[in-house]
């Protein structure tokens, strides 16, 4: 039986190349964890979330549940998660909303529909959203007129005190700039993937439904969308991630949210490790949410096939 | 609603009209829409050309274009910058030149295989036989490792040391801090990616959780957190609590975001690539190294070039959250001239102008990743069918 040198073996080479992995991982976070910890015994800081419970002393501008600056700065980060979670879901279906009508009209037989959709992706595609969050709130809301005298459009009053819905409810010119910017730039990716699925769906499928009477809307609405739907709801999952995470800007524009409060909180308490975890902990959990619900409605459009 | 590849209006009045008729006025809905559409157009633009010419005040613009452009460096010392632009489209140029290059020598190859010499075109590329010989190596290096030189002269002539006068970054700002902090951490982003995307597809289970876990978690997180960290934590987790540039920390949180990103977009290329390669390699004798660096590789980042160049754009609109950090890249540098008293509340000017610097870039790097796109698709097929 003749015996090959060990550096020959594959089996040899798995193993060590697992264990060199292990290792240096190891080592890295062992390292790590080793100057954390000595620079923040020298600063004389000692890890712990006991802060969370000592009183904020911050007021906050908008809140959904009660909140006052003797609460406590646990209350306060919650008062910013529910901020966060608002503006997600609005600007969520908001960018859907505009993302589809974009897409559709971007495949419009009208030329002129057609290029004003191109126009619109291609702008806003291509600047930063921290810019047009930036425009939206001061070059757009702060120079709205003042509330007494607002630009009506549609039901809708706009005013440097921010947008009257028509059933009367008030929003924030913060909360507005955010929603809108957020909801208009996500919905320019939203409107690529759109056109792109119903470009994915086969020309007899629209042939069919002409020959089978069905009226252009319909078409549409019956037959090519629900198809496209397969090819759209992937990748549309991940502009609601990125919308949920580009959510985080709301500073910029002075909207209370998740990571503008953990940010005062910081500046207040100099806490920064503490912040870091709830800060990731809390986003990593809003994305695997999302990502949960889009695969179960992933699964519900897709081709079940015999 | 279909898209049908229409024919361009040719000069004839009835072409003109009939394309009108097809494109604009096909129906009442569609005559509706269109003249709602111009209505509406002309109202806007009206508007926008009166406010303009008659109430913006474009000297916010004049005055501060050097502050937009490279900040607050020193007048004196501007020649370093020209250079730099010289170097940066010197390199360009002569990557260009060298695609081209090598697109007609493919082109020749392709000719010759159809004239029937294979042979002769087939000796002439491999006329180095053995596969790990240096020579063979050094002669398979792509230009790019030209780079790391070229970076290493810019960053001297941009900071200074060794002769020239010192820069501080607290002196960089506007456009030139933009491109500097987007150009490098691509550049610093892009070997950590491919390496996580090889980690990811390795077949070693510990290998490919690290790589997987690594690049979940960093898409699973906000760039402003990942810069928040950065900022923060960065000096706390090295030894001696060193005093870190401001420019550095956010280098090195965007180089930790970008790599996850850069991994994915890898790891598509990877994936496209047929099992058969790695195969027949392994067939030639050659080992998993040797494999993914000659064979696996150059494929695959082909293949993933223009991920990679969209991957590019969005990083060169993420800098935009260094101004958030209190640094003056160009979203920064537009906040602190409107901190200007004599033009407080210019915000429209100022942005729309920054705006249309940020999209002239993205936009032309766009264009340029479609047209990567469509040519090296065709390349790759033909490569494959060979």
């Amino acid at each position: 039986m003749r015996t090959s040198a060990l550096w020959r073996d594959v089996r040899f080479w798995r193993f060590a190349g697992q264990a060199i992995a292990v290792i240096f991982v190891l080592f890295l976070l062992g390292f790590l964890w080793a100057n954390l910890n000595r620079n923040l015994a020298q600063l004389g800081i000692r890890p712990s979330f006991r802060f969370l419970q000592s009183q904020a002393g911050f007021a906050i501008g908008e809140s959904l549940i009660p909140f006052q600056s003797s609460d406590s700065y646990g209350r306060a980060l919650l008062v910013g998660l529910l901020n966060s979670l608002l503006v997600i879901v609005t600007g969520i279906v908001v960018a859907t909303l505009v993302g589809v009508t974009a897409g559709l009209a971007r495949l419009s037989s009208n030329w002129l529909v057609r290029k004003l959709a191109l126009i619109y992706v291609e702008v806003l595609r291509n600047t930063p959203l921290l810019l047009q969050l930036f425009f939206w709130y001061f070059a757009v809301f702060l120079s709205l007129p003042k509330p007494d005298n607002p630009v009506r459009w549609l039901g809708f009053n706009f005013s440097n005190n921010g947008i009257t819905l028509p059933g009367g409810l008030q929003l924030s010119p913060e909360f507005s700039a955010l929603l809108l910017g957020l909801a208009i730039y996500t919905a320019t990716f939203i409107a690529e993937i759109v056109r792109g699925g119903i470009q994915s769906v086969p020309k007899g499928q629209w042939e069919a439904a002409q020959s089978l009477g069905l009226k252009p809307a319909q078409r549409m609405r019956l037959v090519i969308f629900p198809q496209a739907l397969r090819a759209i709801v992937p990748p549309l999952g991940n502009q609601y991630l990125n919308l949920a995470k580009n959510s985080s800007l709301a500073i910029a524009v002075g909207y209370p949210d998740l990571y503008a409060v953990a940010s005062t909180t910081f500046n207040q308490t100099g806490r920064a490790v503490e912040i870091m975890v709830l800060i990731s902990l809390t986003y990593l959990t809003i994305s695997l949410l999302i990502s949960l619900l889009l695969n179960l409605y992933n699964r519900r459009v897709q081709l079940v096939e015999r | 609603m279909t898209s049908k590849p229409l024919p361009r209006p040719s000069r004839s009045s009835a072409a003109i009209r009939h394309w009108l008729q097809r494109n604009l006025f096909n129906g009442w809905f569609n005559s509706l829409l269109t003249i709602g559409l111009l209505i509406l157009i002309g109202w806007t633009a009206t508007n926008l050309i009166r406010w303009a010419t008659t109430q913006a005040q474009w000297i916010v613009i004049t005055t501060n274009l050097r502050l937009i452009l490279v900040g607050r460096y020193p007048v004196d010392q501007l020649w370093r910058v020209w250079t730099v632009l010289a170097i940066v489209l010197g390199l360009i140029g002569f990557w260009v030149s060298k695609g081209r290059g090598q697109k007609a020598k493919d082109r020749k190859i392709e000719e010759q295989e159809r004239a029937g010499a294979e042979e002769q075109g087939s000796q002439e590329d491999f006329d180095i036989a053995s596969p790990s010989s240096p020579v063979f190596l050094l002669s398979r290096l792509h230009p790019i490792t030209l780079l790391p030189l070229a970076f290493l002269l810019i960053l001297w002539l941009l900071g200074g040391g060794l002769g020239l006068p010192r820069v501080g970054t607290n002196l960089w700002g506007g456009l030139l801090l933009t491109l500097v902090v987007a150009i490098i951490s691509t550049v610093l982003a892009f070997p950590l990616g491919v390496l996580l995307a090889l980690g990811r597809q390795s077949s070693l289970p510990v290998v490919q959780g690290f790589s997987t876990l690594y690049i979940e978690l960093m898409r699973g997180l906000p760039l402003i957190g990942i810069l928040f960290m950065a900022q923060m934590m960065l000096p706390l987790v090295l030894p001696g609590q060193p005093n870190i540039d401001r420019v550095v920390r956010a280098i090195a949180g965007l180089v930790l975001f970008n790599a996850a990103y850069l991994a994915e977009s890898v790891r598509g290329g990877l994936q496209s690539i047929p099992r058969g390669q790695t195969e027949a390699a392994r067939a030639l004798g050659f080992n998993l190294p040797l494999t993914l660096y000659l064979i696996i590789l150059p494929q695959a980042l082909r293949i993933a070039i223009p991920a990679i160049v969209g991957q590019f754009i969005s990083l060169f609109k993420d800098t935009s959250l260094l101004a958030l950090f209190a640094l003056l890249e160009l979203t920064g540098i537009a906040r602190s001239i409107l901190a200007q008293p004599q033009f407080l509340g210019r915000y429209a000017e100022v942005y729309l102008f920054v705006g249309l610097l940020y999209w002239a870039f993205c936009y032309t790097l766009s264009m340029l990743s479609r047209r990567l796109e469509s040519s090296g698709g065709s390349n790759h097929s033909r490569h494959t069918t060979r």
